[in-house]
């Protein structure tokens, strides 16, 4: 039995709407940072997906991309998250609001 | 051929190596290394025109790239000295002339506390001025004239610790500057109009005077200009005020750079010009008009003045008249002819009054002095040599080149050309006159310097010494130059006595038939610059007249003033205060020219131009205060944004595209 692609792509636009909507109303840091992934690998998910249906090898590659930007992402965003609790011990995303205007 | 890079590659080694060295070097060393440059440069100058000499007429023009200076597409401009025979005649005459100077100021710098200075000026000026004769293109040449017009201004307040030369100094700057602004709008309408600063890209079309190559309205707007130029650095009316008081400077830089050298600069500038200036008829009129009106205006202040410097100053103004006068006669070889003489009798007598100025201690006022024949026995005679030169007495060097100059200028410009001849006789009889009384009082009568302490020490009636003073040798009685300041008087008188041989008719002895105008016709060829036909018949006449007028002049110089020094009714205050052009000026910039810069400053500028800089920084600091409320500093209000950002997109997309 194969399932659907549609399905597919409903559960990426499910898995994406958490991810915005933790990103939006979580204030600790490090699971903003998650929510981002979340949000990156929903993406990920619709692309192959879509490659699949389409039997197009573009949508493939650009996951790689993806990955590899996500990669280096998590790279620099938890050296950040690092250094910020290292200074501040328990910051919340709306403590860090020096570049207010 | 390779010596032409030796004439400018020697005085810029000069200047460099007195640049670095020349305190080390000190007196007299740094004078000696830089006149040796300069005489190497000369003896380069001569082998190129030697080589030259042996080319055919047709082919005796050289390009000598150095490297390329501005490589910009669609503006090609390079270093490169163009050798044919106005560069080379130029070249022989100002590395000549300054080598003899260099070798002057060697004896009349003496004890200086800045005598390495001095050279290294002196050197660099060799170099701008070779620069500004050799370039092959506008804007090499416009190098070489700021160049000069910067050692002319250094030079000029060499003394800056004295009260008077450092305002001559700016006040010669500040009016070349104006005439340099003529040059520039020159160089643009140039380049506008031949693409190219190039002297052979711009004339190529030109020098076979096709009617209708070049529109008479763009010829005459060139022409003009850079005569604006040329009357800057030349000294013609209205911009000669500078000349007289760069005076203040040394007397050898008087004599080199603002009598024999650079301010010959603006007639070499018109020289090169020839092309365009064929297709510019009213152009050669206006030069012609305003340089016959400076030789007589210059001529007659010359009678009034008592500074000997000063007199041979308005002496120079007006002998350029002349030069100008020839150009805009269309007798262009006439014009240089009497620059190469010019550049001989007023360097000589120039040198000849700074060695009675050394020889008095100081002493400029010629009402001051007399009776010097007896105690200068060579300066007098090479004086005397340079009276009659410039007085136009046959057979010297003057009396040729001016004779064509006045004969060119009656065959010229139908009816105008008989008052140009009028003017250009009358200013012949003053300028016998005004010289005449300056040897009478300078080296004739009474020795008036006794009366007056010629040790120098107390200060002549309002003139400030300009030279420095020095430990006398025998405080009472004025001495002879020493050798190596009597030297370039000999030469230069030499030059004097017989530079006329260069363009001789071939009747006489010695006579080449019109050598300089053969070598010059490659420049001026025929069809672009017809010489002016004046029959021998009426040359002749007109030659034996002025030479009248001029004998007349001399005598009524030498009578009253050999008599006494104080003949008031001969020195009108008019002629005493110039005309009163200098207080006019003085008096037109210091009250509304003021009251006009004063509101410019303060209403203008600080109104109108600082508030709308003003206005527009407070508009954008305005505009941000409003906007950083934006900025909440909230990641999320950010992420909302981006998200209903993207929202926004689609729902764009989806109505417009997918729809």
């Amino acid at each position: 039995m194969t399932v659907p692609g549609a399905w597919y792509l409903g559960l990426s636009a499910l898995l994406f709407g958490i991810g915005a909507t933790g990103l939006l109303i979580r204030r600790n840091v490090l699971v903003m940072f998650m929510c981002v992934e979340l949000m990156l690998n929903a993406v990920n998910l619709t692309f192959i997906t879509l490659a699949r249906m389409l039997d197009d090898i573009g949508g493939q590659s650009s996951v790689f991309f993806v990955l590899v930007v996500a990669a280096a992402e998590v790279v620099v965003g938890l050296g950040i998250i690092v250094a910020i609790y290292r200074r501040r011990v328990g910051a919340t995303a709306d403590d860090l609001h020096v570049l207010k205007g | 051929m390779n010596a032409a890079y030796v004439i400018l590659a020697m005085p810029l080694a000069g200047f460099v190596l007195l640049l670095w060295l020349g305190r080390r070097l000190g007196e007299p060393a740094a004078g000696w290394l830089a006149t040796l440059m300069t005489t190497g440069s000369f003896i380069a100058t001569a082998v190129t025109f030697s080589y030259l000499l042996g080319q055919d007429a047709g082919s005796r023009t050289v390009v000598k790239q150095i490297f390329t200076w501005i490589p910009v597409a669609g503006l090609h401009v390079n270093f490169a000295l163009q050798i044919d025979p106005l560069s080379i005649t130029m070249a022989l005459f100002v590395t000549g002339v300054s080598a003899l100077i260099h070798l002057y100021s060697i004896g009349y710098m003496h004890a200086d506390e800045r005598f390495p200075r001095f050279f290294v000026l002196l050197n660099l000026f060799v170099f701008s001025m070779l620069c500004l004769v050799l370039a092959d293109n506008f804007l090499f040449s416009f190098l070489g004239w700021e160049g000069v017009g910067f050692c002319s201004y250094q030079l000029i307040s060499f003394w800056f610790e004295r009260e008077k030369p450092p305002p001559a100094g700016k006040k010669a700057f500040v009016t070349n500057r104006v005439g340099d602004f003529g040059f520039m709008i020159g160089l643009f309408l140039v380049f506008n109009h031949f693409g190219s600063f190039n002297y052979r890209d711009v004339f190529s079309g030109l020098m076979a005077g096709t009617p209708g190559a070049l529109a008479t309205v763009t010829a005459t707007g060139i022409a003009l200009m850079f005569f604006l130029g040329a009357a800057g650095k030349s000294a013609q009316i209205p911009l000669y005020i500078w000349l007289p008081d760069a005076m203040e400077g040394p007397t050898p830089v008087s004599a080199l750079i603002h009598a024999a050298t650079m301010v010959t600069a603006g007639v070499y500038l018109m020289a090169r010009l020839v092309p365009i200036l064929h297709y510019a008829p009213d152009a050669l009129t206006v030069i012609a008009v305003v340089g016959v009106a400076t030789a007589l205006y210059a001529a007659t202040i010359a009678c009034g003045q008592d500074d000997i410097k000063k007199v041979l100053a308005y002496s120079t103004i007006s002998q350029l008249g002349y030069m100008f006068l020839g150009i805009g006669a269309g007798a262009y070889t006439a014009g240089l002819f009497h620059m190469v003489t010019h550049a001989f009798f007023k360097a000589l007598l120039f040198l000849g009054a700074g060695s009675v100025i050394h020889a008095l201690h100081d002493q400029q006022d010629m009402k001051k002095m007399g009776a010097l024949r007896r105690w200068m026995p060579i300066t007098f005679v090479t004086f005397l040599i340079a009276w009659l030169a410039i007085s136009g007495i046959f057979p010297l060097s003057g009396f040729w080149s001016k004779d064509d100059i006045l004969a060119a200028a009656w065959a010229s410009h139908g009816q105008l050309g008989k008052v140009l001849w009028a003017a250009g006789f009358v200013t012949a009889g003053l300028t016998a006159y005004y010289m005449s009384r300056q040897v009478a009082l300078v080296f004739l009568g009474k020795a008036r310097w006794r009366e007056h302490g010629v040790d120098g020490v107390e200060p002549a009636g309002g003139v400030a010494p300009a030279e420095p003073q020095e430990p006398l040798h025998s405080p009472q009685a004025p001495h002879e130059a020493p050798p190596v300041m009597a030297l370039p008087l000999v030469i230069l008188g030499a030059g004097a006595l017989a530079g006329g041989m260069i363009e001789l008719p071939s009747t006489f002895p010695f006579g080449h038939a019109y050598a300089l105008t053969r070598w010059l016709e490659p420049i001026f060829p025929v069809q672009i610059a017809p010489e002016p036909h004046v029959d021998s018949g009426l040359k002749v006449t007109l030659a034996v007249v002025t030479v009248a007028l001029g004998l007349v002049g001399i005598l009524l110089g030498l009578l009253p003033w050999l008599r006494s020094a104080e003949h008031p009714a001969l020195e009108p205050g008019v002629l005493v205060h110039a005309w009163y052009f200098d207080d006019g000026v003085s008096a037109f910039v210091g009250g509304p020219g003021e009251t006009a810069a004063g509101f410019v400053a303060d209403d203008i500028d600080h109104g109108v131009v600082d508030g709308a800089v003003n206005g527009v920084a407070w508009l954008a600091k305005s505009t941000g205060s409003v906007l950083r409320r934006l900025q909440t500093g909230y990641v999320r209000n950010y992420a909302l944004g981006l998200a209903g950002g993207a929202a926004a997109l689609l729902l764009y997309v989806a109505i417009r595209v997918g729809g």
